[in-house]
């Protein structure tokens, strides 16, 4: 196996992580400020990447099609926050999956129903498409070159977001107490609100990015927001740090386990049996990081001590 | 006798009368869809074992439905090509007998529960849940990615497996079998509510705290449940596998999860009639709403919330009229 091979490798994880920590954000604000489990996200997600295809088979702009991800599950997300999930807060976590994932259900059916069962097609933007030269002579495509820095953008924006601004300091007022933030006079439903729609428009642009990858399919969400659970449970819950180490351990972990694994497997079996248990093996992997992770740390990396 | 008595004995009573009604008028696609029913109940009853009396939420139940189903198609396709499992240090080879097929799919489907319940009780609330989804999904990419049996596209047995003394192939009698088993898990359910042990677990469930100062661990009694649960979870999975006489990674996926706990949630959480309800009403929905609409789902999404924000006790809890005795 080349460095070449392997360095695309490690970048290719790099940009699945980033993707999934724009999706774990999310959760782990609304979990750590509400305290509500969403299986919903992933419907967020996908109402993004659906929101971008129309917008840029109508206009043709990927730019603006990107606008209309973040403005369509940033309104979904305030929306069912104020209709139903705002009933939710003080439920116990089974009502709280059971509705979410009757939300699931609605949003799914719904999307099939207007857009068909069909897969829709967001194509890369020209001006994105295309290899670049890394350093080293590495041809990489500018897209995913582009995903990794508008994700580590972002990453860094919550962080000054959530350390710097008084919004932050109502969100982190929040996870801690908030009967007395509420005392203080801030108005705690709209906060809960504002940071909903927050973490709904991260999902939103995570899926309108992906769906250019990947097709625009109904259920597209769901197999995302299960790795965004895995990174949540490695990273700790609340910790937006703990979501982005951990959404880069597990992209890293998932790709080059599908490239390492089978490689392994080749010095001691044939090579059929070494590609399907190494693939098998490596299909699982990321689980097994996260159960290691559990036996160690069962709070998560940076979570708080139960 | 109490009104949820009354109610648990006519929904005994009318999943024995509808099918031999089906039977007379001679309509065999009601009795296969009874059966469903009585299968997917059977997946219910399981979980709610975790559910209901340990207060596990799992989301991933999946993974016994999905082994219990694998189990069955494996043994199945070894017999089905008369090619051993395993020819050395011992033979092994595949079966088509219920019996033993059931005995293997409650053996594996308890020993991957006493794994991942080992592995996932260290953690609560909304931990356990992400973890339980995390660990469905483990095992649906890797039925999905092992080609062996299938891969993606599932593994098609051609004749149902045979139970002593009984022609399975025939509806009717097929149904008996699970009918059956249903009614028998159903009296383990209830025996097991009121032993010491399930009064040990549901004083674990209320305190935790408690239960340790009066020297039980309650994380061995969670995980005693949740083995227990994860094999009739499992059991009905090869009756499920055998029903179709088709397996596939479906089975573990995690709206399989979602749906063994709809039915929880339409009969009632805590009650040991609740999965029976849910999943009568689920299959009559299914069967009903999807003949009229190819998007059914979406009612049933509004139902389901409807009932969870509205309706709490679920379909006895309405009927009923009390809350169930654990709240």
């Amino acid at each position: 196996m080349s460095l070449i091979l392997f360095i695309e490798q490690v970048l290719n994880g790099l940009q699945l992580g980033v993707m999934l920590f724009l999706m774990a954000a999310g959760l782990t604000l609304v979990f750590g400020v509400m305290g509500l489990i969403n299986l919903a996200h992933g419907s967020l997600f996908m109402i993004g990447a659906f929101a971008a295809a129309a917008v840029a088979g109508s206009t043709g702009s990927f730019l603006l099609a990107l606008m209309a991800a973040l403005a369509a599950a940033a309104a979904a997300g305030a929306l069912i926050e104020v209709l139903i999930i705002r009933r939710l807060y003080q439920r116990d976590h089974l009502d709280q999956v059971l509705a979410t994932f009757a939300l699931i259900l609605i949003f799914s059916e719904g999307t099939r129903w207007v857009f068909g069962s069909f897969p829709l097609y967001l194509n890369i933007p020209t001006y994105l498409s295309g290899p670049v030269t890394l350093p080293g002579g590495i041809q990489y495509p500018l897209y995913r070159l582009t995903l990794i820095i508008i994700g580590l953008v972002i990453a860094l924006g919550l962080h000054l977001l959530i350390t710097r601004t008084r919004l932050g300091i109502q969100i982190r007022a929040g996870e801690n107490d908030r009967e007395m933030i509420a005392a203080l006079g801030v108005d705690i439903s709209k906060l809960y609100t504002i940071v909903f729609a927050i973490g709904a428009a991260l999902a939103g642009l995570a899926g309108a990015l992906i769906g250019a990858i990947q097709s625009v399919q109904v259920g597209m969400g769901e197999p995302v927001l299960i790795l965004a659970f895995v990174v949540i449970v490695i990273g700790g819950i609340g910790s937006v740090k703990g979501a982005l180490i951990g959404s880069i351990l597990v992209g890293l972990t998932d790709t080059l386990g599908g490239l390492l694994l089978p490689a392994l497997f080749r010095q001691f079996l044939d090579v059929s049996s070494a590609a399907s248990i190494g693939s098998a093996l490596a299909s699982m992997l990321i689980y097994i990081l996260m159960a290691a992770v559990l036996v160690v740390r069962p709070t998560g990396l940076f979570g708080a001590k139960a | 006798m109490t009104r949820e008595a009354v109610l648990n004995s006519a929904v005994l009573m009318g999943l024995f009368i509808f099918p031999l009604w089906a039977w007379v008028v001679d309509e065999p696609f009601l009795i296969t869809l009874a059966t469903k029913t009585v299968i997917l109940a059977l997946a219910g009853v399981g979980l709610n074992i975790a559910l209901g009396m340990g207060g596990l939420v799992s989301l991933g139940h999946a993974a016994f439905f999905g082994i219990g189903g694998y189990a069955m198609g494996v043994l199945a396709s070894h017999a089905q090509s008369y090619d051993p499992i395993l020819q050395s240090p011992i033979l092994i080879e595949g079966t088509r007998s219920m019996p033993i097929i059931w005995l293997v799919a409650i053996l594996t489907s308890g020993l991957a529960a006493l794994a991942i319940g080992a592995l996932s009780l260290r953690t609560s609330g909304v931990y356990f849940i992400m973890i339980t989804l995390a660990f469905g999904q483990m095992l649906f990419f890797f039925a999905i990615s092992w080609p062996a049996y299938g891969g993606e596209d599932g593994l098609s047995i051609y004749v149902r497996s045979e139970f002593p003394g009984l022609n399975t192939l025939d509806p009717i009698q097929f149904y008996a079998i699970a009918y059956v088993i249903l009614a028998g898990v159903l009296l383990f359910a209830f025996r097991l509510r009121q032993s010491p042990f399930g009064l040990a677990l549901n004083a674990a469930r209320q305190s935790a705290s408690r239960v340790m100062t009066v020297g039980m661990s309650p994380y061995r009694l969670q995980l005693v449940a949740f083995t227990l649960s994860g094999m009739i979870t499992g059991l009905a999975g090869a009756l499920f596998a055998d029903l179709n006489r088709f397996v596939s990674p479906t089975m573990f996926s995690w709206q399989t999860s979602g749906e063994i706990m709809v039915f929880i949630i339409i009969g009632g959480v805590g009650r040991l009639f609740g999965p029976v309800i849910g999943a009568v009403l689920f299959v009559i929905l299914e069967h009903v709403l999807g003949g009229i609409s190819d998007y059914w789902l979406i009612y049933l999404g509004v139902l389901l919330l409807f009932i969870v924000l509205f309706a709490r006790g679920g379909v006895i809890g309405t009927l009923v009229g009390r809350q169930a005795s654990h709240d």
